[in-house]
């Protein structure tokens, strides 16, 4: 058998970045000073192969190399990897797909002044990948394909995989697989690096204030010649979005790189006019609606459709981009990328037609098959305002349009996960998939009734089949025509979820900043050793 | 005294054991736990299994007698454990933002002194003047304005006035800095809240010093001291203001306790790396260990407050120690 590997030389990132004012690669780059950035989350512990939150990524990832990333100078294409650690470009499969040959830089050093080896890179993601008993690892899943990993010499590690897999090179570029050093992971245990830091990034680890800041340094002897540009950085946490706004506003924090809503945007180029760089991007998350199949009526397709077909995304792009962090339509695969729907294939999909009055009538014909006009159920949400109720609040209304009665039952996060993965008693949810490195093939399991992360309750074999093809398809356009047959099934013959909108990326930062250029999702990009600051 | 100093402490303990037996039930009446909000609250994959272990490793698994008795017996040793979130012992994690906390609700309470004491003196001994008024205004202002509204109030207008007048926007740090290190950096920082809570907390304390300063100029004695020709400043300094204070010193210990884990809202304005700010952070993260922890430090703190006020009560009034 024979898998494709992702090929995709056409860069997103034109059709994506819209930028203002942005980093003219022609001025000179500054040396000195210190990056303040504000992080709106926290961190739990420091250990990149435990962790998922972007509390984590961008105050601790400027501390750690990774065996090859997202290139930090085009880090809105989906395809275009580069060897951080490795030397050379990403190496191609050899032995029909199935085996991986990555030489590692040679002069490579830990901050605390071991030379790192291919035996730190294999013992990393050895640990990432096949963990002892006892060790968590959150992505061991996106390894499954992998077989071994070894290192022949101190130069060289070998992956060989168990059947080619096209999401294989994304899975190595996520921005949690921070390289450790054996030695410690031998000697302090595999818990040591919750605690403490010793990586090979751009900065070293100066000190942690948990709750206030966490505060780095540049690394003299950084394996990039010529970076960091930068002495050093801050990154301050506030939880408070309109602290993170008045930060920047006020000159404490140059920038945030999660992003903010459209009216914080527009408040900050107001109030400083050309000392704001508004950065914009799509962004790999999507909000999507859930409904539960295991409670009636919802097991029937109609009701689904129905659901589907009254929600009028395209105005809502045009609305509610103004007011929300969402903004393009889009189906199951991150829009923008040769794998995801044109809008003449979209508009073939239920809900995705651009008369919204026909969808509707076509919704209410559902309904009264169905025996369900007067339909009352609950929207279970996630308390938090940016997009999830404004999101939430929208769909309400467009429901309302072909008669449906719903509440909005808004809960705290832990509540609306435990609604989500244990009681599992909502009639519709709102659900999220937000992923860090943009590979489709993987990213749209949260589709398959037997994905841990899919809520609705519901065991699809078709579906499950034709994913199986994806999986498997040689070719790109093989690869497109299967991705239309999975999201046609998912998402219009079978309605299992509802996309709503894609969000949407706004990055308004400090002018000053440069050589920062934004990604497709807030998890990328954020090693930091390309930014310098022109003051 | 002695005896009633001692009678207090023993008063002490039901109420704390009491009150850590209803915070230890109250958390876990709440639907959800630490694992799934840090590993699947982001939105990207994660194995059940990863959520599972990460519950037996936190211990979440075990009985809840069990739980109850490493908290209980935990608190009573002093040994509190380490964070569900971070993983770092809680003293350290609370002796870090105890310090901003303390010197917040300090100069809190410093404000509010020097606003309430002379206002409320004022304002009893120019009673129904347009003084009176004037005071009596500013206090129920002070009531009615959230002291966090009054922060971002505070916040925007440093902002747009210093835009206005020197052309950058200036905003206080968001980041702690020790008094010891850098008292003006500090005193940045810190001076905005202070004012911001000292405000709300001094109205309270000012109508409270007012009307029991109306009170106590209405006794006995003080038409005796009047009578015998004492000059108007010492028999308010010397023989009514002392009287009045009791119950002023009242309302000044509870806020104060309230102070101390209450900021939350003010604490996430000015971001304030406090002990109110880590109280909403770790409700939110569901971390038992750091949420039993902290309102066991309120509780203490209130607790012993309360001690301290009835001692100051027992000292002021002699009547108080010999009931």
């Amino acid at each position: 058998m024979k898998f494709p590997r992702l090929k995709f030389a056409v860069p997103v990132a034109a059709g994506l970045a819209l930028t203002f004012g942005m980093v003219d690669s022609a001025d000179a780059q500054k040396k000195g000073g210190v990056l303040n950035f504000v992080v709106g989350s926290k961190i739990p512990s420091y250990d990149g192969h435990v962790e998922t939150t972007f509390g984590m990524v961008h105050p601790i990832a400027p501390f750690y190399s990774l065996l090859i990333r997202v290139n930090p100078d085009n880090p809105s294409s989906p395809t275009d990897f580069v060897c951080d650690i490795c030397e050379g470009p990403v190496p191609k499969g050899t032995d029909g797909g199935t085996k991986y040959t990555f030489k590692i830089r040679k002069g490579v050093k830990f901050h605390d002044g071991t030379p790192l080896t291919a035996q730190d890179v294999a013992a990393t993601f050895n640990k990432i990948i096949f963990p002892p008993k006892g060790v968590a690892s959150a992505r061991k899943a996106f390894f499954k394909m992998v077989e071994s990993v070894t290192a022949p010499d101190d130069q060289t590690v070998i992956f060989k995989l168990k059947f080619p897999s096209g999401s294989f090179i994304p899975a190595l570029a996520t921005p949690f697989n921070f390289i450790y050093a054996k030695k410690d992971l031998d000697e302090k245990g595999y818990n040591w690096h919750k605690q403490n830091i010793n990586g090979s990034g751009p900065f070293t680890f100066v000190q942690h204030q948990p709750g206030s800041f966490v505060e780095g340094k540049k690394f003299a002897n950084y394996h990039h010649k010529g970076q960091p540009h930068l002495d050093g950085f801050k990154a301050i946490s506030a939880p408070k979005m309109a602290l993170r706004l008045q930060a920047i506003r006020g000159d404490r924090a140059a920038i945030e790189f999660r992003g903010f809503p459209p009216k914080a945007r527009d408040d900050l180029k107001k109030a400083l006019g050309d000392k704001i760089t508004v950065q914009e991007s799509d962004w790999n998350c999507v909000l999507m609606f859930t409904p539960n199949q295991k409670k009636k009526p919802f097991d029937d397709a109609r009701v689904r459709k129905a659901l589907t077909l009254a929600v009028d995304r395209w105005g809502g792009s045009k609305y509610l981009s103004r007011i929300a962090i969402v903004k393009t339509v889009g189906g199951v695969a991150f829009p923008g990328h040769p794998l995801a729907a044109t809008k003449e294939e979209l508009v073939e999909l239920d809900g995705y037609g651009p008369d919204i009055e026909k969808n509707r009538a076509e919704a209410r014909r559902l309904l009264k098959e169905a025996g369900q006009e007067n339909l009352k159920f609950t929207l279970n949400n996630r308390g938090v305002d940016q997009p999830y109720k404004v999101v939430g609040t929208w769909l309400i209304d467009q429901w309302k349009k072909v008669g449906l009665d719903v509440e909005q039952q808004v809960n705290p996060s832990p509540v609306f996960y435990d609604i989500l993965r244990k009681k599992k008693d909502f009639d519709v949810s709102i659900d999220f998939n937000c992923q860090s490195v943009i590979n489709p093939i993987a990213d749209v399991t949260k589709f398959l009734g037997s994905a841990g992360n899919n809520y609705g309750e519901y065991d699809d074999p078709e579906l499950e089949k034709i994913y199986d093809k994806l999986l498997k398809a040689e070719t790109e356009p093989e690869q497109r025509k299967l991705m239309r047959e999975y999201e046609k099934r998912a998402l219009s013959d079978q309605a299992h979820m509802g996309i709503t909108l894609w969000w949407y990326k706004i990055n308004p930062h400090r002018s000053y900043v440069k050589g920062w250029k934004i990604a497709p999702s807030h998890y990328l990009n954020q090693q930091l050793d390309n930014i310098w600051l022109d003051k | 005294m002695w005896q009633y100093i001692f009678k207090r402490i023993l008063l002490m303990i039901p109420t704390l054991l009491g009150a850590a037996i209803l915070v230890f039930f109250l958390m876990r009446l709440i639907p959800g736990d630490v694992c799934e909000i840090r590993l699947a609250g982001t939105g990207l994959y994660v194995d059940q299994e990863q959520i599972d272990l990460c519950r037996q490793q936190l211990g979440l698994n075990e009985p809840m007698i069990v739980q109850l008795w490493d908290f209980i017996s935990g608190y009573f040793t002093f040994n509190l454990g380490t964070s569900m979130w971070t993983g770092k012992p809680i003293t350290y994690e609370l002796g870090l933002r105890f310090q901003l906390s303390l010197q917040v609700a300090v100069m809190a309470t410093v404000v509010s002194i020097l606003i309430a004491i002379p206002l409320g003196t004022i304002s009893a001994v120019r009673q129904n003047t347009w003084l009176d008024y004037f005071v009596r205004a500013f206090s129920i202002a002070g009531i009615a304005i959230p002291s966090f509204w009054l922060g971002i109030l505070i916040i925007l207008g440093l902002l747009i006035t210093t835009q206005a007048w020197f052309g950058t926007p200036w905003m206080p740090p968001i980041e702690y800095v020790s008094p010891f290190k850098d008292p003006l950096g500090n005193l940045a920082q810190l001076i905005w809240p202070a004012v911001a809570t000292g405000y709300r907390y001094s109205a309270v304390a000012t109508r409270m010093t007012r009307s029991a300063l109306l009170e106590v100029m209405r006794e006995d004695y003080i038409r005796t001291a009047r009578a015998k020709g004492l000059v108007e400043k010492l028999i308010i300094n010397r023989h009514a203001l002392k009287n009045s204070l009791l119950p002023v010193i009242t309302v000044l210990g509870i806020e104060f306790a309230f102070l101390m884990g209450g900021l939350v809202v003010t604490e996430q304005v000015f971001n304030l790396n406090g002990l109110g700010k880590l109280f909403v952070e770790s409700v939110l993260n569901k971390d038992y260990s750091l949420t039993q922890a902290l309102v066991m430090v309120v509780v203490t703190v209130a607790v012993f407050t309360n001690f301290l006020v009835d001692i100051a009560y027992a000292w002021l009034d002699p009547r108080i120690r010999y009931a």
